[in-house]
């Protein structure tokens, strides 16, 4: 399983999961989109880059989440797939780089909110070796 | 209780000499509000061409997830919006100077500084001004149900049931989150949260720098919100032209804000001392002697609404003095929901809600069934209770119900 939808009342609640980081952040930002729309559906047509930081892994997972939100409303950009994604630094200052794959939204039916913010609300990253997830609540 | 977050639906008035202000106390959607219209016509004159009506709003204004406004701005006309708010709309032909005279703080808010505000911010608000949104944005054209305060109504503009009102809910788009985030992360490295059971918490002196360039950022974000409203508030006198054909009698009532931080005078233990007062989810109810309400309303109070959920009635409300003793003059912003929207949309169908809908004669338009499944009466509170607490606590008393004719959401 990529990842889980969580009860919420307002908001949209999420696990993601994979063997490393970089795997549950990568099923995370799908994640984020599927409340949207339905990911597989979404071809890969264009590529983008993204760039983030964090002083520890939470906010390394906010920003990074951030980025998807900036360029889905200020490029119309939906995810279809993370094609490279690395995580490096220690504890004070994380660095992720990521190459993912997507399309021009106003292409597709949407299936639900538009998800406006990521938030530090009940936000969890277990960073297990060969078992890790993290949890998200994302405003919408 | 323990304090471990803002509810949606809170007041924190703060002492603005020694206190805070916090993001989180604010709300991500700054300045999400609701604007009403009042109209001549009577719901006989317009049900016949309601359909049309909606069609015309659905394509002049646009709603949904990733879909862009008519116009993208060029960033230095941005940051003159940004700095102007419904001036700037107005100046550039969107509506009538009267809608400013009838709106909060006559929808410009001069402490805004575009230039405290991010890249990022700028690039999500960009092509997004004089768009709906999705959730629970929505326009809604309504009729009055009953009246219980006539002559507070008729200073309002309503006159009797049947009336046509027309009201928009929507706030700043994608760039009051984006300030929100910003601040949080910036007031985050400053100040620490470890201190803090919920970051979002997070918090900075109000007369720091930091707190004051994200007041003022927030301001800016204020007048994002109130430019969008006036620029679809002129689509919404377009649609009605085009379709009936004529705007005439479509007046402002209102322009109300429920995510805010304002600086207010309020008395506490007896003593007069300048607040920050942070409402999320709540709306300012202030009574007939506050200096801040609008000249038109003086006398009067200022109009409070409180929209229903889809298909619910929304309520006209008149602020009050009590309310400024007991709660900051505050009062409730909604229904507040119940259910969770994906507990929403695997609860109803989209199809069948509609068609319900249409069976109690009230037609909704939206980018997606989803999108009204997810916003489904039932997965809201009844919307008379709440009104009926605040009316009854005094936080703002009950002026007129309105019922939906007709419901474009985002």
């Amino acid at each position: 399983m990529k990842y889980k939808y969580l009860p919420h009342t307002a908001d949209a609640k999420f696990r993601a999961f994979g063997e490393s980081l970089e795997e549950a952040f990568s099923n995370a930002a799908l994640a984020v989109f599927n409340v949207m729309v339905d990911t597989n559906n979404v071809k890969g047509q264009v590529t983008k880059k993204i760039d983030a930081e964090g002083t520890d892994l939470q906010s390394l997972l906010y920003n990074f989440l951030e980025k998807f939100l900036i360029l889905l409303d200020a490029e119309n950009f939906f995810l279809a797939e993370v094609k490279k994604i690395k995580i490096s630094g220690k504890e004070g200052s994380y660095k992720i780089a990521a190459e993912v794959l997507g399309d021009d939204a106003a292409k597709y039916e949407t299936i639900g909110p538009q998800v406006k913010a990521i938030t530090y609300n009940d936000m969890v990253v277990d960073n297990e070796k060969g078992n890790c997830f993290v949890q998200v609540v994302v405003d919408i | 209780m323990a304090f471990d977050g803002f509810p949606i639906g809170g007041v924190a008035a703060i002492d603005t000499e020694d206190g805070i202000i916090s993001p989180g106390g604010i709300g991500y959607d700054i300045n999400c509000g609701v604007r009403l219209l009042r109209t001549d016509w009577t719901a006989d004159e317009i049900v016949p061409k309601l359909k049309e009506l909606l069609n015309e709003l659905f394509n002049q204004i646009p709603s949904g997830v990733g879909r862009g406004g008519q116009t993208k701005l060029s960033k230095d006309e941005m940051l003159e919006m940004l700095a102007k708010g419904s001036k700037w709309a107005l100046e550039r032909g969107y509506g009538a100077k009267a809608d400013l005279d009838a709106t909060e703080e006559c929808g410009w808010l001069k402490q805004a500084e575009p230039n405290f505000v991010s890249d990022s911010a700028i690039a999500r608000g960009r092509p997004q001004l004089g768009t709906l949104g999705a959730g629970n944005h929505f326009l809604e054209i309504q009729k009055v149900e009953e009246i219980y305060d006539e002559k507070t109504a008729a200073a309002f503009g309503i006159e009797k049931p049947g009336q046509v009102t027309v009201m928009v809910h929507c706030g700043s788009r994608g760039f009051g989150h984006q300030v929100a985030s910003d601040y949080i992360k910036q007031m985050e490295n400053k100040y620490g949260f470890s201190h803090l059971p919920d970051r979002e918490l997070v918090n900075a002196p109000f007369n720091s720098e930091l707190g004051q360039r994200y007041f003022r950022a927030m301001c800016a974000g204020m007048n994002y919100a109130f430019a969008n409203r006036q620029m679809i508030v002129h689509w919404m006198r377009a649609s009605f032209k085009k379709v009936i054909g004529t705007d005439y009698g479509m007046r402002q009532v209102y322009d109300v804000c429920h995510n805010i931080a304002k600086v207010e005078k309020h008395k506490v233990g007896g003593e007069t001392k300048e607040l920050c007062v942070h409402r999320k989810g709540a709306t300012r109810s202030f009574g007939m002697e506050r200096e801040e309400v609008n000249d038109m309303y003086k006398g009067v109070g200022q109009p409070v609404f409180i929209p229903g959920s889809m298909s619910t009635a929304s309520y006209i409300l008149v602020g009050t003095k009590e309310a400024e003793e007991k709660s900051f003059g505050s009062t409730a912003h909604g229904a507040g929901r119940e259910m969770s929207r994906k507990e929403a949309i695997m609860s109803f169908r989209g199809e069948k809600v509609a068609a319900e809908m249409e069976k109690r004669n009230i037609l909704v338009k939206a980018a997606s069934w989803k999108g009204i499944a997810e916003e489904a009466a039932p997965a809201y509170k009844d919307i008379n209770e709440v009104v009926k607490v605040s009316n009854d606590v005094g936080l703002g008393k009950a002026v007129a119900r309105l019922a939906p004719l007709g419901v474009v959401k985002g």
